[in-house]
């Protein structure tokens, strides 16, 4: 009996995602023992052209990581998926969109004039920006680049996705127990999140000294501090997203006196994990006076970077909305910011 | 769209102030403007901001909630964990592009009807000014669909038929 082939592709990731399937280390020579890797272009020689030769499902399970920017990738996203039976985003920015999710803040254009053009190390007197099509020559001959689309979405919001390892990257642990999984063929419903369903602080060697009522008077950043390597970190005044969080992980971050910064996503009862953790930090902060509330809440430098660092584009809004003038995260950006986020061009 | 726009405004009001206030000015006939699509909570501290996000995603151009005074929440603190966590929301929606005037927070207790009607053509009155939300682009929503949570919420929906026990799946919402 032929051996179950299965595929990893990569979209708008850093790599990291791949690292970690490497980091399975020996236990890798398991996996290479069990299915065939039939497509790995960061590893293998396979070609697009190989995948499309390929029978329909004919791929057990394909490990997709990164978010959706360009129409490249949502071609790849839609080839897999007809090819696969089980088709897994595998990372936090296949899963929710991750940190290059980030962007949504921003459209195409804003992206383009200061990546090419307005960055303080970029010279480009030309103006020169990509183009989707390039004509060579005399000969006529078109050379193109996939068209770069104004939101960056998730693999779910661009073809039906059967599971979901999350994490920057997923955990071994989380990867060995899925490839298992699907091996023996013991998969929960489609749809389902493979990591526990329970929060971070569950699973956190800090958990007992976290007191029964925190109570925040102070919001600290890591590099603010000396931080107590034993103390739960909230209790320290770091804003740690462990109580929003999904566990899983191992609790790498925290062993390592960083705060989580919810790279899991959030458990299957919460549909917007920002807001949820949000919520989470607002309600311990200890003050009833209007005014030092907002004093405290100040010392959250950008709020959306630190609650959607990994999930903005499966939030509720996905997207800034429009750019306020008044915004400011977009002070001091000219007028630039100030034109209004053109709509119609992301399907 | 040839009818002409009029301001949708969701309101969340803690059933034992501002709810009761409400009461209070439809009983004695204050007139206000009828923009506003009351939810009735249980506390102002009820009110997660998911519920103010989900709000402004599906169409409303503003999110009202209503609480009890400082100090006189039902729930002793309920109101303010209301205003941090408003606080703090405030600052989210505006950096997501959604004018912090579209989000307010009012202490309006029980007797205080005239306030309700005050406050409700206030609201009624800056979301006119601001005009439509209008999210330009259709928000992208998961292909596949959400696994129901093993420990599914179960609220009570109270129906003219009295109360229905309804499971809500996954969402949280």
């Amino acid at each position: 009996m032929s051996k179950p082939k299965v595929g990893f592709y990569w979209c708008a990731s850093c790599g990291g995602c791949e690292e970690a399937v490497v980091d399975l280390a020996e236990d890798i020579l398991k996996v290479v023992e069990a299915v065939d890797i039939v497509f790995w272009p960061v590893a293998l020689d396979f070609k697009r052209s190989d995948v499309e030769a390929l029978r329909d499902g004919e791929l057990a399970a394909c490990f997709v990581n990164g978010a959706i920017r360009t129409s490249e990738q949502e071609e790849m996203a839609e080839l897999l998926r007809k090819k696969s039976q089980l088709l897994i985003a595998f990372g936090s920015c296949s899963h929710l969109g991750g940190v290059p999710g980030l962007a949504n803040l921003w459209d195409r254009q804003a992206i383009f004039d200061y990546v090419y053009k307005e960055a303080p190390s970029v010279t480009n007197p030309e103006g020169v920006v990509p183009q989707e099509q390039t004509k060579l020559g005399s000969n006529g001959y078109a050379l193109t680049l996939p068209s770069f689309r104004d939101s960056v979405r998730t693999l779910d919001q661009t073809v039906e996705v059967d599971y979901y390892l999350p994490g920057c990257p997923p955990p071994v642990k989380i990867i060995a127990n899925a490839v298992t999984a699907i091996l023996e063929n013991k998969l929960p419903p489609k749809g389902t999140v493979l990591a526990p369903d329970k929060a971070l602080c569950e699973e956190c060697p800090r958990k007992p000294t976290k007191p029964d009522k925190l109570a925040l008077k102070e919001l600290k950043r890591p590099h603010q501090t000396l931080i107590d390597p034993e103390k739960c970190l909230l209790a320290q005044g770091l804003l740690c997203l462990g109580p929003a969080t999904r566990s899983g992980c191992v609790v790498p971050c925290v062993s390592a006196n960083m705060p989580c910064t919810g790279c899991l996503g959030p458990t299957s009862r919460v549909k917007d994990y920002g807001a949820k953790a949000l919520s989470a930090i607002a309600s311990l902060i200890d003050s009833e006076d209007e005014r030092e509330i907002a004093a405290l809440m100040e010392q959250i430098v950008d709020p959306v970077g630190t609650f959607y660092r990994y999930s903005l584009p499966a939030s509720l809004l996905h997207r800034r909305i429009r750019n306020l003038s008044s915004s400011p995260a977009e002070a001091g950006e000219g007028e630039q910011s100030r034109r209004s986020l053109a709509g119609g061009a992301q399907a | 769209m040839s009818k002409e726009w009029e301001p949708r405004i969701v309101a969340f009001f803690c059933t034992w102030c501002t709810y009761t206030a409400a009461d209070l000015a439809g009983i004695s006939r204050m007139t206000y403007a009828p923009n506003a699509r009351i939810i009735r909570v249980m506390c102002s501290g009820r009110v997660d901001p998911q519920f103010v996000l989900k709000a402004f995603a599906d169409g409303a151009d503003g999110v009202l909630i209503g609480g009890c005074h400082p100090g006189d929440c039902h729930y002793q603190a309920g109101n303010y964990k209301a205003l941090r966590r408003y606080t703090l929301l405030k600052r989210l929606i505006t950096e997501l592009g959604i004018e912090p005037e579209r989000l307010r927070l009012e202490w309006i207790s029980a007797s205080e009807g005239d306030r309700v009607q005050k406050v409700m053509n206030e609201m009624a009155e800056t979301i006119r000014k601001l005009g439509p939300l209008r999210l330009e682009r259709p928000l992208p929503q998961p292909l596949t669909s959400p696994v129901p949570s093993p420990q599914a919420e179960r609220v009570r929906v109270r129906s003219e038929r009295g109360a229905v026990p309804l499971t809500v799946s996954g969402s949280g919402l």
